[in-house]
């Protein structure tokens, strides 16, 4: 039979618009493209704004990493300048990065991974004493009795029964992929629901600091939310107690219904092994400072991996032009000049689109086939996220990591190779929630131990008015996102950004291959996976899934060419 | 479509109580009073679940993410017993193919009876190519589910105001849905994103009184933006009163004082968010500490700096002893109302400059 080509599109379960072909021959994908097919076009928008503003245009990259762009940002600009801010400030975006991590690692896993590996139709066969045996035996979660797990059933059925399946229509229920018994799939949509009332409470740490969630508020020397522990209108006790009672509850739902549901479903899985990819892996290191972001004492250490070698790690510079490029063989864009990877500092956004003309049916894969860049460190494709935070911690010998990640292989009964496939990466965001839960919990007892001592300070004046910048400078701000890698570039001339470069997780993960052909992360990740029936996209969006894409963010919207700045009085003053 | 909304929720098992309380949520999050409980209890007695196409356009997500977030009614309360989310790629089992087709089985078995809800903005130039959807221009899908709609729903500012992406210069001009859609009424939801229990609210409204909101001369529901944030502002005693946060984290700042000196827009946004206020009533931005920053207004992002206020707002301060007042209170309220004009008309004025792209006849 000839090779035929798979169109997936739009991927659904992820934040933006992602299309996938795949050429399938004999049983699995022999080849596969990755599309991003948005593009919004900020680099323009952002010449010549206040830098101190620049959070909150490139905050709205992406409103499912809604807090961390902001930080990237006012890190990328305080460098710049040379801003330090108070304790009280990090410690604050500290909590709010963690309490974005849990957010965001546990809607993954329940609201845009689990139907992957859950049969919802299938939960209606199951036995509901069953089902809270099992739910018993895994977790000491309270709502695990038989009347629950009916109630849940109940409810289920009902819906089915209507005919109006809303959200779960046309899914792909009975496919021979799905491996958990009923009551499994029983106590996984019972939890999917338990989730979904669950993440709107704990972003209130978000909106206590913040203002709101999504999109919370940020300030470019610190914090705005003033601490007055003697106050009615500033943070005191009740909004501390607040963010408090949150963390506690994340604490529990995190080891109460998360971690345990992990493993149980996983246990279901371990033996399929797809959804490897590229084998190296890249973590620009998080939640520490510029001396130990590359060693073990990071909490998240920075650092690269190569052909999954985890005997050895190297060191990651993102300022370094030689490490990190950019390249555009196959992406809808232009370069003025040498066409070859550019770094970050030298980015151009000229738009060329070579894509055929909507509507159509498929796209010239030899040719410029994305909106996505292909980002490359020493001219290589690297994954980043979760398993590469994960990875690369272990290799960097982080105590907390490693006793992580070697428990988690022992109590699945698989070797370390296990990791390198679709079910490693959500095993590495699951481990990681676990780890960002518990520092969500010492890094808010440090905050409260800060304030003990008698520091309110949550913002740095000094260099705040603009005639104590110097006349042009640059910074960079990079990070860990939820998704990897994240890194925000800007230039100052005259007080005005005149450049402004964001290269973000999904770009790497999402690339499309380069002129040698070497694939990205997704592609890679796919070739080779058989598929029981290939009208019916189960496997594709099972390991796409497992990378948590997120193509608003990828979809190469931030770069600015360095021009002249936009006259004053294109804005209001 | 025939069993209504009562029947079903008995039949999955909920109590007349359990439908009773969440009539009363939901009188609550209406902003009515308890009396109307059992007029919403009865509606939704006799009424059918109603199917919902939600479009993800040019956005961000993050109108999904705080449609999510809603705590009264409930996500899953919305899903199981009001609405059938037909399509929302953010949430739906299905992908490619399969997705789709669910798509156009609703636009066909509930041709005039459905709703759209559209997040993100409309990039027309190129033929399109900025945003495409299974091959498919963004205009097009919008044509093309709004066409046999019951009406659509611009939710967010990418969807009413462009927001972001539309700002100076609008490189892949963009456009909000009411430039789109005609022939159906648009209601636009804006913010960035809009508070959780708005969306939630305005379609509950629509299932319980049969009828769409009304709507302000922007074409929003007055039920949450017809009053600016600085008319419920938790800090308008200290505007009125003339004091400051004259910088970030001074000690007018530590006694949480009025924000307008260092750049709040409440003064000329309207939206709920100090009523409402975010994530089940927590707090709003002003609250926390930060201006506002008008995300609910069109073209906000080209009425920065952020840190600066836009134009002189007078304080409304009243120089009476209110026992004194008495029937003068109607012409104070008059004068009142004068004053919010004011404030309004500078914003308005705002938007009547011309922006580069519009001059150049994009």
């Amino acid at each position: 039979m000839a090779v035929q080509r798979i169109v997936v599109d739009p991927i659904t379960r992820i934040e933006g618009h992602l299309r996938i072909e795949a050429d399938f021959d004999n049983g699995k994908i022999v080849n596969a493209f990755s599309s991003g097919t948005t593009f919004r076009g900020l680099e323009k928008i952002m010449e010549g704004r206040d830098p101190r503003d620049a959070w909150a245009f490139v905050q709205r990259i992406c409103g499912v990493c809604t807090h961390i762009h902001a930080i990237a940002s006012v890190q990328a600009v305080e460098d710049a300048l040379g801003i330090t801010i108070p304790k009280n400030a990090d410690l604050i975006r500290k909590i709010m990065t963690a309490t974005q991590f849990v957010q965001d690692h546990v809607i993954h896993f329940y609201h845009l991974h689990a139907l992957d590996w859950v049969d919802v139709v299938s939960a209606l066969k199951a036995d509901p004493k069953a089902t809270s045996t099992l739910a018993q035996s895994i977790s000491n979660y309270p709502k695990s009795s038989v009347g629950y797990f009916t109630d849940i059933q109940n409810t289920l059925k009902g819906f089915v029964g209507s005919g109006q399946l809303g959200i779960f229509a046309n899914g792909y229920w009975g496919h021979p992929a799905y491996k958990l018994p009923p009551e499994a799939n029983l106590m996984a949509v019972a939890h999917y629901l338990e989730a979904l009332e669950w993440q709107k409470d704990i972003v209130r740490i978000h909106t206590i600091f913040g203002g709101k969630n999504p999109h919370p508020n940020y300030l470019v020397g610190g914090m705005a939310c003033a601490i007055n522990i003697d106050n009615d209108n500033t943070i005191n006790m009740e909004r501390l107690d607040l963010v408090a009672r949150e963390i506690n509850k994340a604490i529990d739902f995190v080891n109460q219904v998360y971690i345990p549901d992990l493993f149980a479903i996983g246990s279901f899985y371990k033996d399929w092994g797809f959804g490897g990819g590229v084998t190296n892996y890249m973590s620009y290191g998080s939640l520490a400072d510029d001396k130990t972001r590359n060693t073990k004492d990071a909490v998240f250490p920075g650092g690269i991996i190569l052909n999954r070698d985890l005997s050895k790690v190297m060191d990651v510079d993102p300022r370094d032009p030689e490490q990190i490029k950019e390249v555009i063989d196959h992406s809808w864009y232009d370069y003025t000049g040498d066409k070859g990877g550019r770094h970050p500092w030298n980015g151009e956004t000229t738009v060329k689109y070579t894509g055929p003309k909507p509507p159509y049916q498929q796209l010239d894969t030899a040719g410029k086939y994305s909106w996505i860049k292909t980002p490359q460190w020493m001219g290589k494709s690297m994954e980043v996220g979760p398993l590469a935070r994960m990875l690369v911690g272990y290799a960097r010998g982080n105590d907390v990591i490693k006793t992580s990640v070697d428990g988690a292989l022992q109590k699945l009964g698989v070797g370390k190779e296990s990791l390198f496939s679709a079910l490693g990466r959500t095993l590495a965001r699951g481990l990681e929630t676990k780890i960002m839960v518990d520092y969500l919990k010492t890094t808010y007892d440090a905050l409260l131990a800060n304030i003990k001592a008698g520091d309110s300070k949550v913002f740095e004046q000094s260099k705040w008015d603009p005639s104590t910048w110097p006349k042009t400078c640059q910074g960079v701000g990079f990070t860990e996102a939820p998704r990897g890698a994240l890194a925000h570039y800007v230039k100052i001339d005259n007080g005005k950004v005149s450049l402004y470069q964001a290269v973000v997780p999904t770009t790497w993960n999402a690339a499309p291959e380069d002129q040698q052909h070497q694939k990205g992360p997704y592609e890679a990740a796919l070739i080779g996976t058989p598929m029981a029936d290939p009208q019916k996209p189960l496997e594709i969006i099972r390991i796409i899934h497992s990378f948590d894409p997120c193509i608003a963010c990828a979809a190469h919207i931030i770069d600015v060419n360095t021009g002249e700045p936009l006259n004053d009085n294109h804005f209001f003053y | 479509m025939n069993e209504t909304f009562y029947q079903e929720m008995r039949r999955k098992g909920y109590s007349r109580r359990d439908f009773l309380k969440m009539c009363g949520l939901l009188t609550a999050v209406l902003g009515l009073e308890a009396s109307f409980t059992s007029r919403i209890a009865n509606a939704l007695e006799t009424k059918p679940r109603l199917p919902v196409i939600y479009l993800s356009l040019q956005e961000c997500t993050c109108c999904a993410e705080s449609f999510i977030r809603t705590a009264h009614p409930l996500l899953s309360e919305l899903l199981f017993n009001m609405i059938s989310l037909d399509y929302m790629e953010t949430l739906q089992a299905a992908s490619g193919l399969q997705a789709e087709e669910a798509k156009m089985k609703t636009m066909q078995d509930y041709k005039g009876h459905y709703l759209v809800v559209v997040e993100g903005s409309i990039p027309l130039n190129d033929d399109g190519i900025y945003c495409t959807i299974g091959g498919r221009s963004a205009k097009d899908i919008l044509l093309e589910a709004a066409q046999n709609s019951v009406a659509v729903i611009a939710y967010g500012s990418c969807a009413t105001n462009t927001c972001v992406q539309g700002a100076y210069p609008n490189p892949t001009g963009a456009v909000p849905v009411k430039n789109i859609v005609a022939h159906v009424p648009v209601i636009d939801v804006p913010g960035c994103p809009p508070i959780a229990e708005v969306i939630a609210g305005v379609i509950a409204h629509y299932l319980t009184f049969d009828r769409l909101p009304e709507l302000t001369n922007l074409g929003r529901p007055k039920a949450f933006y017809n009053h600016r944030i600085h008319d419920n502002c938790n800090r308008r005693a200290f505007f009125d009163a003339g004091m400051f946060v004259e910088n970030f984290d001074d000690d007018g700042a530590k006694q949480g004082w009025c924000l307008y000196k260092v750049g709040c827009k409440g003064p000329t946004t309207y939206n709920a968010c100090a009523i409402t206020q975010w994530n089940n009533g927590v707090s709003y931005p002003i609250k926390s500490g930060h201006p506002c920053i008008g995300c609910s207004e069109p073209g906000f992002y080209d009425n920065f700096p952020m840190y600066e206020h836009l134009a002189h707002v007078p304080i409304t301060a009243m120089p009476f002893e209110p026992d004194k007042i008495g029937k003068w209170i109607t012409g104070l309220t008059v004068a009142g109302v004068a004053a919010h004009g004011v404030a309004t008309g500078v914003i308005k004025r705002l938007d009547k400059e011309p922006r580069k792209d519009e001059e150049a006849g994009k």
